[in-house]
């Protein structure tokens, strides 16, 4: 609470409101906003978000309409504490709440369930928030939802997504992972990968087992897990509801 | 915390918090007799990364099944991992400290604030210094370490005001962090390493970079010497690398080739003699050679290194079938002695545990183990394992290790990701 208010405060402090009016102003982001490098800079967040006709919440929340949603208050989307309550003290998404969420979202919502430590170029923001904005309001013909991951990206066998997993061994293996993945849903240097989509997860876990995805503590640990124990720890961490 | 248990869970609950606040409870709560027929009893001796997780992983995981006492001395607990980064003032003294309170009201479990001092293993029973004893189906041993009478001539436990190891967090580690804030302009610390094996193998090299980072601001002219008996340490390469990028001209090491194995200390005149020759110092942080916690020794299930070999499976000591040994007090194999390594072992533990007095599932034990340590500001590094049971050991089968020359960025990275663990593990402990 106190950190979300102090965070919110420095953002209003810092003159940063000055030039979110300014963006506010129409076509003063628009001028020089470029929504074509923008959907290319969504590559970083569509691990995670869809946006497009279809989209549906995946690691996080869908991003159709995000102009004018008040910040968390999907019903059917498990957020954070922390965004929650910055969506009931009044933060809504706009042009510049965007834009100052994006370029430091750990300081913008302390202990927010997104885990991206921020954009730093203001052109790029613009170019990324300019592009989401064509998925708001009166729209025609939406480009369709591109799927968070696929098996094709990283040369999976989509056989291994029907694999069922067994949540009792699941629950069993999970102990290796909280050692460093808190329960919570909350994280810090770590993510949260509690509540995800199975098939996020599946991908995600053999993405680092083949060495797709790089980070050398997750290239181990999921490189000796067999595609049965993959899938019964994304049954276990989908369940896997811990809230405080 | 929400679990399926219900109104009558949380009245047990209370009883037994309660009754563990009070220290005329314990004997009522170990009258064998009365319990042998009813539930399985564990005893859990040693509340750090080994015992807490133990004790919380059985409690939870067997929803009220087996009765679990977890006897601890300290109504806090400090945590050694973190603590170099308090001596740093990367992390301040609360930020390192835990309670056993959750453990109690969440899980039933009986806390005992007091020093387990005996073992009759053909009874089953715990003697506590309090005076009253505690029966077990199953005895789990995580005690940490001792420090070895002689290992450094000169040094003993009676001197540890006057030379503090810090090697176990507390008051120690306030006294540490305090005599060097108080170290004259260009006076020396000096830190006397300790042989393998020991507890925290980059830990002596983080706390070198710890205490550089203090005086580097506090004081910029003082030196830092360690005196150091191994020819090798953690995690070398990167920590070198370190101490040359933010403190260059500050660190001198002597080895053994130059006498580093050869060394006394002199308390009353805060010299520390290397290889015969006298040298003055301000601040002397003697970390003397270690081997488990005394009751391991005192249950008889110690070799003569002084640990407990323990069978690679079920973290069962080699020597007693109804005692698990976790940790830094455990000899078994290729695992580091580290609160990670503790909190691995007590699952596979807490699984057989439950496995042989409930008959819960087991499966095969997964061992795993990183060790983040800071060198400055955003510098951080990390190493890393899986190990898996054979039947001589618990063995490697994987590992890594951060490299010289990353990015500011990554390191940064590196640091934040061990801030994400620190929360996750205590939590892992203690929630």
């Amino acid at each position: 609470m106190g950190h979300r208010a102090a965070g919110l405060a420095a953002w209003a402090a810092s003159g940063m409101l000055a030039v979110a009016l300014l963006l506010l102003l129409p076509a003063a982001g628009a001028w020089s906003a470029d929504a074509e490098r923008g959907k290319a800079l969504f590559g970083q967040c569509k691990r995670c978000h869809q946006v497009g006709s279809g989209a549906a919440h995946r690691i996080g929340p869908h991003l159709n309409d995000v102009f004018g949603r008040t910040a968390g208050s999907f019903a059917d989307f498990r957020y954070s504490d922390a965004m929650k309550t910055a969506g009931s003290g009044g933060l809504v998404w706009s042009e510049a709440t965007l834009d100052a969420f994006l370029s430091d979202p750990h300081t913008f919502v302390p202990h927010s369930r997104m885990s991206f430590d921020g954009m730093e170029g203001a052109d790029d923001r613009a170019d990324l928030v300019a592009w989401l904005r064509g998925f708001s309001g009166d729209h025609s013909n939406p480009s369709a939802a591109e799927p968070t991951a696929t098996p094709e990206e990283y040369g999976l066998d989509p056989q291994i997504l029907a694999i069922e997993g067994d949540p009792e061994y699941g629950a069993y293996l999970a102990g290796e992972c909280t050692t460093c993945h808190r329960t919570d849903g909350t994280n810090e240097g770590i993510p949260s990968i509690t509540g995800w989509p199975l098939d996020d997860f599946v991908i995600a876990l053999h993405a680092y087992k083949g060495g797709k995805r790089v980070h050398p503590v997750m290239q181990m640990v999921a490189g000796r897990l067999s595609d049965a124990e993959i899938a019964a720890l994304a049954v276990h961490f989908h369940k896997a509801d811990d809230d405080p | 915390m929400s679990k399926p248990n219900g109104k009558s869970g949380l009245n047990r609950r209370h009883f037994l918090a309660s009754a563990a606040a009070a220290t005329t409870a314990v004997s009522a709560l170990s009258a064998p007799a009365v319990l042998a027929q009813g539930r399985p009893r564990v005893v859990v001796v040693g509340g750090g990364a080994g015992g807490a997780t133990a004790a919380r992983y059985i409690a939870k995981d067997s929803e009220g099944a087996i009765d679990v006492t977890l006897v601890e001395p300290s109504r806090a607990y400090y945590s050694c991992f973190f603590s170099n980064l308090y001596i740093g003032g990367f992390r301040d003294y609360a930020s390192i400290g835990h309670s056993y309170g959750d453990l109690a009201a969440n899980h039933g479990i009986n806390v005992v604030h007091d020093w387990a001092v005996s073992v009759d293993r053909d009874a089953r029973s715990v003697g506590l210094a309090g005076g009253g004893s505690l029966a077990y189906d199953r005895l789990i041993l995580s005690p940490g370490i001792d420090f070895r009478d002689g290992s450094v001539p000169g040094w003993d436990l009676s001197q540890q005001n006057r030379m503090p190891h810090a090697y176990k967090a507390g008051s120690q580690t306030q006294l540490l962090k305090a005599q060097i804030e108080a170290m004259p302009e260009g006076g020396t610390y000096c830190m006397v390493a300790p042989p393998n094996p020991f507890r925290c193998p980059p830990g002596p090299y983080e706390r070198i970079s710890m205490v550089a980072h203090v005086l580097k601001q506090s004081n910029p002219t003082a030196k830092i010497l360690i005196v150091d008996p191994k020819a090798k340490f953690s995690k070398q390469g990167l920590f070198e690398e370190g101490w040359q990028r933010h403190y260059a001209g500050m660190i001198e090491r002597v080895g053994p080739d130059f006498g580093g194995d050869k060394v006394e200390v002199r308390p009353e005149a805060m010299e520390v003699v290397i290889d015969g020759e006298a040298t003055k110092v301000d601040v002397c942080n003697v970390i003397p050679a270690q081997q488990a916690g005394r009751i391991a020794a005192v249950a008889g299930i110690t070799n003569e290194a002084g640990w407990a070999p323990i069978v690679p499976h079920t973290m069962q000591s080699r020597a007693d079938e109804n005692i698990h040994v976790l940790g830094d007090a455990s000899q078994q194999g290729d695992m580091p002695k580290s609160g990670f390594s503790a909190n691995s072992q007590a699952k596979a533990c807490a699984m057989a545990v439950r496995g042989a007095l409930t008959g819960s599932s087991t499966f095969p034990p997964r061992y795993s183990n990183t060790c983040w340590s800071l060198i400055g500001t955003d510098d951080g590094v990390k190493v890393g394992a899986s190990y898996e049971a054979t039947d001589e050991k618990i063995a490697k089968t994987d590992g890594f290790i951060s490299k010289t020359g990353e990015s500011a960025e990554l390191r940064k990275a590196t640091y934040e990701e061990s801030l994400g663990w620190y929360a996750a593990i205590t939590g892992d402990m203690f929630s």
